[in-house]
């Protein structure tokens, strides 16, 4: 029987090329939804990326107890004085974390960015920090440094420029990259320098703090929400970060998967023509098979396997397309979490080609069965007929 | 048989082959109409425009800043202004922060005379202003978590702890109003009990103004003259109309509408190339009767005509199937949706629209067929059987 299968199928697969114009019908069907769905998971992928890759091993933020973002936390130099001095931390940077209105460039509309104030400790505690181009802001001075896709999302901030935050004039001085997180959608600038600007006295938002490598980090967290003359609390950057792309990528999943349902609908009604075409074109060969013999069960099998073929010719051919065009491709949303801009990359991960080509292979055979069950059930006579 | 029902039974020659392109047509025009009421919504900010005679004052460089309560009189004072009320972001969270709605300190009178579409009886409204610690929530959140009238809400604050330290704040739920646009699953309480009770730094703090104007037709004028005012204190401020104000924040989201159209062009592209090759295949089988046809003495005008206009009737009766399709789902999906993105509506002209995309791309995809079915010489085709 399977010799029976393969001759057939073989057979089906070496006629493809004379109906080429309905059997491109079930590859582009597939390959649209393919395309559209892989595109609208990676953007799930790639935002949630890029707040991961955010945080970084041993490093924490102190935040008021309570809050859950850096915009409602807020704490004073004294308790900074003490946190920076507990045995386990490293380095302490104390920053101020600022909203402002600034023109996007995509909308022409004001988006939320972040303004950092920070020390030298801001770049010490991020060692992933490299300035790409220009150089870094000097104390004391009205100089910031720009993340490169901050650059590319809002207006205005290329070196040299001059930008106007809240009633101050600010030079753009330098350009800096972390490896795609979202600090990349930041503006950094001397902390000193901002807390006068920003009429922010001697306060601070949070704490990025760096710990010893053999620090027993619950244990720290728990020394600190204790310590009777702080209001504070420790978490690391990854507890912090991964609740964060949650919300939206769930927003984003469901999205794609429901118009991913809906085209597929589409799609297995395109690839049931396609079949039933391919099938009624070859109604007098198929006759003449089972004529001389071969069984039912091949006929069905070798309609399912030209279906799968050509399917998983369009899966791959929706995935490739998503990939060229769409890998790397960088777009922003408002993080719910810190009420910012976060840019990031599509991610066409391989895991969601895998995805892409499973639907594919699914849509195929949901388009093949119907056909080939017809295929095998035509009376041979009437169908050696031609009709 | 009449030209029409020509075309009718040409059609449903091959009744599988039809139906299932018209179901495929049908789900184009279903995602067409989905998308199209998406972006609209995210384009809108989700705001069914009501207040046409309404303006936002928000803080200028930021919606994150404050405002004192002060500006109050001043703005009230402006030529052009009718009332104005404030609210406040309270953040907070009920329970889990997955139970997220949002929750604002309001002056009720006011608030409820601002928004008259936000509906609460009077007898409500009154118990809501004599409570200090009273609050009222939207009818369907109240169902949702199942609060009843007396209930003690406790909320944990996370920008705004209290002036004792503690961060509980427990409001007691005194009414329920229904927005009449739209759902707005939010909780409010009195202004005045958030101001006395809150750390220092949050006291006599507003978020933003929701200022009435006397006429809708001055509203730039009267912005620039609110914003005007406060230019050069302490608290600039940015004064938009209601609309403006939603749509600018909605496109924080990012461009919904772009992913949108590129969805959508997808879809079209694939459902052109499909429709187009049944036809043509259909078509091809029916040549022999298109000379029979010719031969009786059909002219070439009228049988093309005939070709092209089943493909547009093919796209035509998919796209009603599909939009009517999509108002079914719209009415299940509609409550869902509200609570996330606001209102969800199909605007009177995408149904135009989707129509008129229907005759186009019948007429594209019948124009190849209906080319060839005219270039048909008798002779060719009768030789074809």
């Amino acid at each position: 029987m399977f010799a029976q299968i393969y001759e057939i199928t073989l057979m089906n697969l070496r006629n493809l090329t004379s109906r080429l114009g309905s059997s491109s019908v079930i590859v582009v069907g597939i390959a649209g939804v393919v395309a559209v769905l892989v595109g609208l998971l990676s953007m799930a992928v790639g935002f949630t990326r890029a707040l991961e890759t955010t945080s970084f091993e041993n490093r924490a933020l102190v935040l008021r107890d309570g809050s859950n973002s850096e915009l409602s936390s807020g704490l004073d130099v004294a308790a900074y004085n003490i946190v920076s001095r507990l045995e386990g931390i490293r380095v302490a940077s104390g920053e101020l974390y600022v909203i402002a209105d600034i023109p996007k460039q995509e909308t022409g509309t004001p988006a939320n960015l972040v303004i950092r104030g920070m020390r030298e400790a801001g770049i010490e505690v991020r060692p992933e920090v490299s300035v790409v181009a220009g150089r870094m802001f000097e104390p004391g001075r009205s100089e910031l440094l720009a993340g490169v896709k901050a650059v590319a999302e809002f207006e205005g901030l290329e070196l040299g420029s001059k930008v106007e935050f809240r009633a101050s004039s600010w030079t753009v001085v330098g350009h800096f990259e972390t490896g795609g997180s979202a600090y990349e959608s930041e503006v950094w600038v001397d902390l000193p320098v901002a807390q006068a600007n920003f009429r922010r006295g001697g306060f601070l938002s949070s704490m990025r703090v760096l710990l010893d490598e053999s620090v027993d980090v619950a244990e720290l967290a728990r020394r600190i929400t204790a310590d009777p003359r702080l209001d504070l609390k420790l978490v690391t950057e990854e507890e912090f970060y991964a609740g964060q792309a949650e919300d939206r990528a769930a927003l984003i999943n469901t999205f794609g998967y429901s118009v991913g349902v809906i085209m597929a609908i589409g799609a297995v009604f395109a690839a049931l023509n396609t079949m039933y075409s391919a099938v009624s074109s070859r109604t007098v060969e198929i006759a003449t098979l089972r004529a001389l013999g071969f069984g039912a069960l091949p006929v069905v099998v070798s309609v399912i396997i030209e279906a799968l073929a050509l399917a998983l010719f369009g899966g791959l051919l929706g995935a490739a397309v998503v990939y060229l065009l769409f890998d790397g491709y960088t777009a922003s949303t408002l993080n719910n979490a810190s009420f910012s801009q976060v840019a990031f990359d599509f991610a066409v991960t391989p895991g969601l080609l895998k995805t892409g080509v499973i639907w594919a292979l699914g849509l195929g055979f949901l388009g093949g069965l119907f056909p080939a069950v017809r295929a095998a059930r035509l009376p041979i006579t009437t169908a050696l007929r031609g009709e | 048989m009449s030209l029409l029902g020509l075309m009718w039974a040409n059609l449903f020659r091959k009744r599988t082959r039809t139906i299932l392109t018209l179901l495929s047509i049908t789900v184009a025009f279903l995602l067409y109409m989905l998308l199209q009421a998406v972006a609209a919504a995210f384009d809108s900010g989700g705001v069914n425009v009501v207040g046409v005679d309404r303006l936002i004052t928000s803080p200028k460089y930021s919606i994150v800043d404050s405002l004192p309560v002060n500006q109050k009189q001043q703005i009230l004072s402006i030529d052009g202004v009718v009332a104005v009320t404030q609210q406040q972001w309270f953040g907070g969270v009920y329970q889990d922060p997955k139970n997220f709605f949002p929750k604002y300190p309001v002056v009720p009178r006011e608030f409820f005379s601002m928004y008259p579409e936000f509906r609460i009886s009077e007898q409500q409204l009154a118990a809501f202003e004599r409570s200090r610690t009273g609050a009222v929530a939207e009818q369907a959140l109240a169902e949702q978590y199942g609060w009843k009238i007396g209930d003690v809400i406790p909320i944990q604050a996370d920008i705004w702890p209290k002036d004792d330290g503690s961060r509980l704040w427990e409001f007691e739920l005194v009414g329920t109003f229904v927005n009449e646009e739209q759902r707005s699953p939010q909780l409010m309480f009195q202004y005045d009990y958030f101001t006395e009770a809150v750390a220092e730094f949050g006291k006599d703090q507003v978020g933003w103004w929701t200022v009435r104007l006397d006429d809708p037709a001055r509203a730039s004028e009267v912005a620039a003259a609110i914003d005007a005012t406060f230019e050069n204190s302490l608290n600039p401020v940015r004064t938009a109309t209601e609309d403006e104000f939603a749509r600018q924040f909605a496109k924080q989201l990012g461009d919904i509408g772009f992913i949108a159209s590129i969805i959508i062009a997808a879809v079209f592209f694939t459902i052109i190339l499909l429709t187009g090759n049944t036809m043509t295949q259909a078509l091809h089988e029916r040549i022999p009767e298109l000379a029979v046809l010719k031969t009786l003495g059909f002219s070439d005008r009228v049988v093309s005509a005939m070709v092209l206009g089943e493909a547009v009737v093919l796209c035509l009766l998919g796209s009603l199937a599909g939009i009517g399709l999509a108002y079914l789902v719209r009415s299940a999906i509609a409550p869902v949706l509200e609570s996330f993105i606001g209102a969800f509506d199909f605007a009177p002209l995408s149904v135009i629209y989707a129509l008129g995309l229907a005759l186009l791309i019948g007429l594209v995809i019948g124009l190849m067929p209906a080319l060839s079915a005219r270039r048909l010489t008798i002779v060719d085709a009768l030789r074809e059987r």
